[in-house]
Formats: C-alpha cells, sequence, structure tokens
C-alpha cells in the first residue's frame, strides 16, 4: 500500500552474503495479509533462499496471477521486477516472458484457486512445455481474498469455517505435475521452514519446470478443525520423506554426513543438493515409484513432503526450441531483419 | 441450342471451378490462375471453402481482368462444374450467354443444362481412366486434364502453363514430364473435338508489371519477420492459422544463425487463445517483439489480457483475421466485423489502435509497423485483415524494405540512464504524450525496477485506490490515445473530378471493389469523394472529410455498420450524414453492390446525374 511506508535502515552489523548484499536487499514491502499467514512464512522461505545463494536481486523476475498468494512477490526482492498479472494466468507470463530472456530467473507464484481452478490449463501446459521456472503454489484450500469459498484443492470431506462439507474430490497438483513431466517436484508445508528454505534453493538451481507445492493454511478462514489444511491438521500429517541442504559451488560448507545416509544431485547451475533420507526406500528419481508411493500414501491421510522427484538432466523449452543463447530480446534489426535483398528475391519468387 | 447470344470478351471474365474439397484441384486451379498472370493479364482468384477437410463443396473463382479490378465481381461467365453435388446452383449461377465446361464422360439429361449458355463437354473421366490406373493420381491428373482443355478453350498460350509445371516440379523430372503429358491430353482433346477458342479468350498483355502474386496472411506474417518479432505464440482458427504457419516457414528461411543453426526466434502453439496472448504479454513485458494471430472467437478470449495491455501498459501485436460471426458464425466467410469489439476491447473504459490494410502488400507494411507503434505506445496493436485479404492470392505492388531503418522500441530507461540518476516513474508523464518510461526486468541492481498490475497504481507504480490517483492515470491513457493519432497510418483521400457535397468512406478489403465501384457509379453520372480509413484512433483529416460533405456513405462488410458507428461515437457527428452500405453475407463485397446501393440512394435523393441534366 502506498500509505505503509517500510524503513530502510538496518542494523549495520547485518551478514552479508557473497555478493555483500544482506537479507534486507532481498524483502519487499510490508506484507498486507493476514497477520499469521502461511503465505508469509513463504515469502521469507523465498527471501532466505534468494539470499543464501547470492542471487542478484534484480536477475530475478517474479510473476503471479490473482489472489492472496499472487499478492505476495509485492512483498519480497524489491528490487526485482514483478508482474501481477491475470487470474490463472501467470503459466501463460512467464512463459513469454521466459521465451523473451533465457538469462533471467523466472519465479511464478500462484494460489490453489489460481492454478487448481480457473488457470489448471495453463499450470498444466506450462509444465509440459518445460519451462525454465520454479512454479511455487501457495496452496490453502480456500479463496482467502473472497472470505473462504472452498478451492479445486480442498480434499473432500473437509469442512468450510461455515461448517459446510466439500463434496468434490481435491486435484493434487503434485501429482498431476509429475504426470505431466516436471522434472522438478517438492511438497512442502510453510510452517516448516527448514524444509521449504532449500527445497526452493534446489528449484531455483534446477534447469526445467520445477514445482513446489507449499501447504499453507489460511489462518482466517481454514484454520479451524475439520480442515485439512490447518496448521494442526498438517502438522499431524505431515510425512517428510527426505530433508536436504542445497550446497553452492564455491561455498565449502563443510558439512559432514554419516555414510551411506546422503546421496548427492548434482544441479545444472553447479551447485549440489544432499539429500537426507528420512524414508529409505524413496526414491527421488523414480518418477512412476514417487506417483504410486504419493497415492498411497494420500489414501491413508498423508502428506508427503520433501524433494519427491528430481531429474537433474532436464531440458527446457529453450532447447526444445533451439533458440539463440543470446535472449531474444536483445536482438535488434541487423540480426532480426533479412533485409531489402532478401525482400527483392522473396518478391521475385512470387511473379 | 443457345438462344441468347454467346458472351464475347477478351481478358475481362470470370471462370468459376466447382470441385469437392480434398479432390486436389486447388493446385491445378491455382495453376491456371497464375497461367493467366504470366500471360501479362491480372487475375484476382478467390477461394470459397467450407469449415472442412474432404467432401463438401468448394469453389475457386478466378476473375480475368485487364482492367486490374481485383474485387470479386459477381457473377460467372464460365462455370467448370466439377461437382455433381452443386450442379443445380452452379448452372443457374452461370450468366446468361455464358460457358458451361463438364465431364460429359457420363451422359446427362438436357433438363440438366440451359438454353441461354453454351455448353462444353469434355469426356474428362474417360481420358482419365484410360491413361491412369491408380486412384489419386487419377483424380490428381483429371484436373491438370481440364486444365488443359481450358487452356485450349480460352486460347492460352501452353508454353506458359508448362513453364508454371518446370517451377514447382523443380528436381521431380517424373512429376513434371506426367503433369505436361496430362495438361496436353486435355489440350489436345479440346483442339481435336471441340470449336477452340470459344468468346472468353486470354490475350497477352502487359498490364502485370512488377506485381507479385501472395496471400495476406503470408504478407503480414513476413512483415512480422522484418518488424523483429522474435516471440509468436498462437492457437489454431481459421482464417489465421497460415499466419502462424508462414510465420514460421519465413523464420525457418530467414531466422537462423548461419554458422549454429540456432534459431532467433520462438513459436509457441498455445493450449488456447488465452496462453497466447498471455505469452505475447509476457515477452512484450520482458522486452521481446511478440505477437498473436486469431479470429473473432479468439479476440472474445483474450479480452481479459487486452485490457491489461491497455491499463498496465505493455506492448502486444495481435493480427485478427476476420471471419463472419457471432459465435462461430461462419468460420471459411469473410467479413469486417470485429471492429467494434476490437476498438474497445475489454470491460472498463479502454481504446485500442486498430490498423486495416487493404492487401497484402500494406498488409507487410503495417504489420512490421504494429510492433514500433507496440512498443511506442506500450499497448496492444490489432492488425486487421480479414479472410478475403488473408487467405486469398492477391495481386499487389512488390513489398519494399529500407535498410536503413532501425527499430523504435519507444521510451526504454537504460541502466546509463538510471545511473545519471534520471527520475523513473513507470506511469509518470515526462514529455505530455501521455507515455511513460519503461525498464526491462534485470535493467539495474537497485534502481528501475517496478511492480506490474492490473491494478490501479500511482504515477510510480505504488499500489493506490485513490479516486483521484486513478483518474489521472485514466486521463494520461487518453493523452496517449490522443498521440497515437499522428503515429498510426492516415486516411487517402481520393477527390472526385468535380466538387461534390457526396463522400464515400471505407476501409480495408472492400478498397479494389469501391475503387472500381467509382468508375461504374461516375458512368450514372454520380461523383463522389473518397475517403480511405487505414487505422484507428482517427487522424482529425477524418473529421475534415465529414464537415466537407452532406452526406458521406460508409461501406463496410458488416451488418450493423460497425466502423459508422465508431466514426460517430469518437467525432461525436449526427448520424444521419453517415450513410451505411453494408455487406455481410460472408462472400466479399463487389463494385456491383457498392454501385447499385450508393447509386439508388443517390437517386432516392433525387440528386439529378449531371448526364442527365445536361442532355
Amino acid at each position: 500500500m502506498t500509505y505503509i511506508a517500510k524503513p530502510k535502515f538496518h542494523h549495520p552489523g547485518l551478514k552479508k552474503n557473497e555478493l555483500g548484499y544482506t537479507h534486507r536487499d532481498y524483502e519487499g514491502k510490508i506484507s498486507t495479509l493476514c497477520a499469521g499467514c502461511g503465505h508469509d512464512s513463504i515469502t521469507a522461505s523465498i527471501i532466505e533462499a534468494c539470499y543464501e545463494l547470492s542471487i542478484e536481486p534484480h536477475r530475478v523476475a517474479k510473476i503471479s496471477g490473482i489472489g492472496c498468494s499472487s499478492k505476495t512477490p509485492d512483498y519480497f526482492l524489491g528490487n526485482s521486477h514483478g508482474f501481477n498479472s491475470v487470474h490463472g494466468r501467470m503459466p501463460s507470463v512467464l512463459t513469454g516472458a521466459n521465451l523473451a530472456n533465457r538469462d533471467l530467473i523466472y519465479l511464478g507464484v500462484s494460489g490453489d484457486g489460481d492454478s487448481a481452478s480457473i488457470g489448471f490449463g495453463q499450470f498444466a501446459h506450462s509444465i509440459r512445455r518445460g519451462v525454465n521456472m520454479t512454479y511455487i503454489v501457495e496452496n490453502n484450500g480456500v479463496y482467502g481474498l473472497t472470505k473462504g469459498q472452498f478451492s479445486a484443492t480442498a480434499d473432500r470431506g473437509s469442512k468450510s469455517k461455515k461448517g459446510v462439507t466439500n463434496t468434490d474430490n481435491a486435484i493434487d497438483l503434485v501429482a498431476i505435475a509429475l504426470q505431466l513431466g516436471a522434472t522438478f517436484v517438492a511438497r512442502s508445508f510453510s510452517g516448516d521452514k527448514s524444509q521449504l528454505v532449500p527445497l526452493i534453493a534446489a528449484a531455483i538451481g534446477h534447469k526445467g519446470a520445477s514445482f513446489i507445492d507449499v501447504i499453507s493454511p489460511c489462518i482466517a478462514f481454514n484454520n479451524h478443525a475439520g480442515s485439512t489444511k490447518s496448521f494442526d491438521y498438517v502438522r499431524e500429517h505431515n510425512d517428510a520423506v527426505n530433508r536436504l541442504d542445497v550446497l553452492v559451488g564455491r561455498d565449502p560448507i563443510a558439512v559432514d554426513y554419516a555414510p551411506g545416509t546422503v546421496q548427492m544431485v548434482d544441479q545444472h547451475d553447479g551447485s549440489r543438493i544432499a539429500l537426507r533420507k528420512i524414508d529409505a526406500d524413496y526414491d527421488p528419481h523414480d518418477r512412476l515409484g514417487a506417483m504410486t508411493f504419493l497415492q498411497k500414501h494420500a489414501a491413508k491421510g498423508q502428506i508427503v513432503t520433501g524433494l519427491l522427484y528430481v531429474d537433474p538432466d532436464a531440458e527446457d523449452l529453450h532447447e526444445h526450441l533451439n533458440t539463440v543463447e543470446v535472449p531474444l530480446n536483445t536482438l535488434e534489426a541487423d540480426t532480426l531483419c533479412p533485409g531489402s535483398t532478401a525482400l527483392d528475391k522473396f518478391n521475385a519468387s512470387l511473379r | 441450342m443457345s438462344d441468347k447470344k454467346p458472351i464475347s470478351s477478351v481478358n475481362d471474365f470470370v471462370v468459376r471451378f466447382a470441385n469437392v474439397n480434398g479432390s486436389g484441384s486447388a493446385s491445378a486451379n491455382e495453376m491456371f490462375a497464375r497461367a493467366i498472370l504470366r500471360h501479362g493479364v491480372p487475375v484476382s482468384p478467390r477461394n470459397i471453402f467450407p469449415s472442412n477437410i474432404q467432401g463438401l463443396p468448394t469453389w475457386y473463382e478466378v476473375r480475368v481482368t485487364e482492367g486490374g479490378h481485383l474485387g470479386a465481381r459477381g457473377g460467372v461467365d464460365m462455370m467448370v462444374a466439377m461437382n455433381p453435388q452443386t450442379w443445380d446452383k452452379d448452372i443457374a449461377g452461370i450468366e446468361p450467354g455464358g460457358y458451361l465446361f463438364y465431364d460429359s464422360t457420363k451422359p446427362m439429361p438436357s433438363t440438366k443444362f440451359r438454353g441461354d449458355i453454351t455448353v462444353i463437354g469434355v469426356p474428362l473421366t474417360a481420358i482419365t481412366n484410360s491413361t491412369y490406373t491408380d486412384p489419386r493420381q487419377r483424380q490428381l491428373f483429371k484436373n491438370i486434364i481440364y486444365l488443359g482443355s481450358l487452356s485450349a478453350l480460352l486460347d492460352m498460350d501452353p508454353k506458359l502453363i508448362e513453364q508454371l509445371i518446370g517451377e514447382q516440379y523443380k528436381g521431380k523430372e517424373k512429376l513434371l514430364s506426367s503433369n505436361v503429358h496430362a495438361l496436353h491430353l486435355g489440350r489436345d482433346w479440346a483442339l481435336q473435338n471441340l470449336k477452340c477458342p470459344i468468346g472468353l479468350r486470354v490475350k497477352k498483355s502487359d498490364k502485370v508489371g512488377d506485381r507479385i502474386f501472395i496471400e495476406g496472411n503470408s504478407a503480414a506474417a513476413l512483415g512480422a519477420v522484418y518488424g523483429g518479432a522474435t516471440v509468436c505464440a498462437w492457437y489454431p482458427i481459421t482464417p489465421s492459422s497460415s499466419v502462424a504457419e508462414a510465420f514460421t516457414s519465413h523464420c525457418k528461411k530467414y531466422r537462423h544463425d548461419p554458422v549454429t543453426g540456432k534459431a532467433k526466434y520462438a513459436i509457441v502453439q498455445g493450449e488456447d487463445e488465452l496462453a497466447s496472448i498471455g505469452i505475447v504479454i509476457g515477452a512484450s513485458w520482458n522486452g521481446a517483439r511478440a505477437f498473436t494471430a486469431t479470429s473473432g472467437p479468439g479476440i472474445s478470449l483474450m479480452t481479459e489480457f487486452i485490457g491489461l495491455s491497455y491499463f498496465a501498459e505493455i506492448p502486444a501485436v495481435i493480427m485478427n483475421i476476420q471471419r463472419a460471426g457471432p459465435s462461430t458464425g461462419m468460420p471459411t466467410r469473410t467479413q469486417q466485423c470485429d471492429i467494434i469489439a476490437c476498438a474497445y476491447a475489454s470491460h472498463g473504459d479502454t481504446k485500442h489502435v486498430l490498423l486495416f490494410p487493404e492487401d497484402p502488400a500494406e498488409a507487410f507494411e503495417f504489420a512490421a509497423a504494429a510492433f514500433d507503434l507496440a512498443d511506442r505506445l506500450q499497448t496492444t496493436i490489432f492488425l486487421m485483415l480479414d479472410l478475403d485479404i488473408g487467405m486469398n492470392h492477391r495481386l499487389c505492388r512488390p513489398l519494399k524494405w529500407d535498410d536503413a531503418k532501425q527499430y523504435d522500441r519507444g521510451k526504454v530507461m537504460t541502466a546509463e540512464m538510471l545511473e545519471e540518476g534520471r527520475d523513473f516513474g513507470r506511469y509518470l508523464d515526462v514529455d505530455g504524450d501521455g507515455i511513460p518510461y519503461r525498464t526491462y526486468p534485470g535493467t539495474h541492481p537497485t534502481k528501475g525496477s517496478y511492480f506490474t498490475r492490473g491494478t490501479s497504481r500511482d504515477r510510480y507504480a505504488r499500489y493506490s485506490e485513490e479516486g483521484s490517483v486513478y483518474a489521472d492515470n485514466m486521463q494520461r491513457l487518453m493523452r496517449k490515445f490522443e498521440t497515437a493519432q499522428d503515429l498510426v497510418p492516415r486516411p487517402l483521400q481520393a477527390n472526385a473530378e468535380r466538387p461534390t457535397k457526396y463522400g464515400v468512406i471505407y476501409f480495408g478489403s472492400t478498397s479494389p471493389a469501391m475503387d472500381e465501384a467509382i468508375g461504374l457509379l461516375e458512368a450514372r453520372g454520380h461523383q463522389l469523394d473518397r475517403l480511405r480509413i487505414r487505422a484507428f484512433p482517427f487522424h482529425s483529416s477524418v473529421a475534415s472529410f465529414l464537415a466537407e460533405h452532406d452526406f458521406v456513405y460508409v461501406v463496410e462488410q458488416n451488418r450493423d455498420s460497425q466502423l459508422r458507428q465508431l466514426i460517430v461515437n469518437e467525432n461525436g457527428i449526427d448520424p444521419v450524414r453517415l450513410v451505411p452500405i453494408v455487406h455481410y453475407d460472408g462472400s466479399p463485397i463487389t463494385a456491383r453492390f457498392i454501385a447499385k446501393a450508393i447509386g439508388d440512394h443517390q437517386d432516392h435523393l433525387k440528386v439529378t446525374p449531371l448526364r442527365k441534366a445536361v442532355s
């Protein structure tokens, strides 16, 4: 809001990252969401992940649709360009932006109404095209901004704040993303920052379509008994298959892992993911296995979280289209326009 | 048999081919049109086709016109009736004294013909079947055989057709010689068995000049290549799909790095029109030149994004190849029916720039210019084509490009400008033209970022619901639209020989029919000044033209006289002075129609034609 100014000064001793930026350099405007909103924790996690990765803030483009979740890009990365676009249409806008400049980092922020209802098609197609992006759904099972109607991710049998039971089946965006070929798929919980921050960092490092479904309770309309997206419910049913650390190339983080407990994943951007297994049988490189695992656990009412699938050798849309290495938005008439000689030849072929 | 004298005409007649779609007739028919062009005689061909792939009727009409009248004429002088399904209607459509060409292999009862036409039977199936055994060959060569017979009947030079076959099948010797063989089978049969030539004849001339023969959609797509478009997102819809397909083939030819082979463009077939325009908006927001091509139903779907483009000020180019609406309407028939839908697309107060090219040459120019305009004005630019221009080959002046031309990327604030300390307000009108500066994402580490949104915001892009802030922005958008008036192509005026109180306004594909109609009206003694509108917002010369004339006819191809509505609305003109002349049955407007409608109105006004007054 124009009338809420955020003070710019900060403690001189604030820690700086490799580029010399502090946390504050990754912050945005003051959030206008409800106090205690899960979305604000996700905002904080994005800030943390970008700080940890030492990303230049202006090299990120943050794009969203419409809704509470889609307002959040205003609350982080104040030096990045943001685009609060059209309801359900973040994926297409992001796809276009990505085509124009392949060198930026694309962060798509959406909600369950935005991605599972009005924008379900766009969600699906951006995933199947392999757009190089980090697509975060801040999933609370309700329409917050219009005061608590069920969304398409609300579980069948869950109760609204007004006591209405949802009779429609839920859409599991993680299952869909897996089926559509997303090459990085994760689920997390806004109340578990230690899991969420490295997941966001790993997703940013991944080349290809990264999707993270973050269960993010709506404090105002979906945090009551009978809800399956409340803080209490998610804490009780959270079944994490792994936890991870993201190791950035030059940063010699000395982490000692007991042998056999950690699986290393090399990422395209040079970072490495150290996966600490919680469920010994879970293999995050097995797409089919992941799909079965998720279905089985969902049937038991468990919410599986963690890095669920990753293909470190994925290709993205630019590779599919064989586009030039330089961003298309830097090309000028000298390389784009075939010129009058070519046109004369073209004319001659039409006589 | 004939009780009407057969039509006799050199280089001025209409031949219509009635075929079944999917029979491979299109390429033979097109070759017929091209062969006449090679005689130095202008032609204007039109495809009349169903929204279907195989089995339904399709027609191809070739107007042979030494006088260079490229609009549809109406009426048929010679019918090549190859489709039994439409036989009765086709026979009925022949002008008295006209000619019927048909496959006489199977005898037809005499009741199936007309007494006032010349009937020419060639046993096409019999000739074909005695020469070819393969069914597909039989079907394809039958088309070339009738082309051969027609060449004899119309006194065409077979060498010119052979030349065309040679160009088409260059490097495919077997196909080349078999096509030439088929051509002569038909030609020789006609020469030996029929009185050749008939009253309709093609005579060598020099009226084609250096003009080219091209479809508007291909020209518009090439305009996008020359205009620097790097991102194209589209969803298949007739009659616009061939824009994206042509853009793809032009890019394959012109836009690959010669060393790496990599593409200097990205084309995405979206999942729908919403995604297509979303991709365009995202790419343009990020500094690439992007466009989509669609038709009426696609425009309806895109309107929410078009409103965003207007309000958040993001460039976009939309090529609308209009077809008959509303709803699915007539997908393969032409109209100019999306004028209002595009001019005011989206909820809320919006106005959009429309460009109205008259032919492929202007489609090329305006398509390229649309990207400059979109960047300059930071809004959606519509290129308003229609099926008649888009999907038919049209003879037009050669495409031209000035190599000295640089792209106008509009007001973009760079990292250097930000470093110099320039005040950046995304919606700040620094020059008084209503156009603010923008920055591309990723420009500068600490300066120049802003948050783009479809909600109201102040001059520095900060969210605001203050009434005065909102109104300030809406007024600036109006100023910007006024600025557009002087940037878009101006109307072209052509005055009658003698001063007149009557004028006519027209646009787009109506152009050739209008030009021809002026001649017909002059012959009846009616003098009309002409104004061809080429863009919206209307230049001030439109208001002057209206002020200078008592009555102005507005000729257009839709039911509700949409351009007239737009003129009345935008200029505050008394509607009574603007007389609608509308043609909207899905066929292209003709000179005959225009001349009759305007002539009748003039008679109704009791305007005494000058010729009668002096006689």
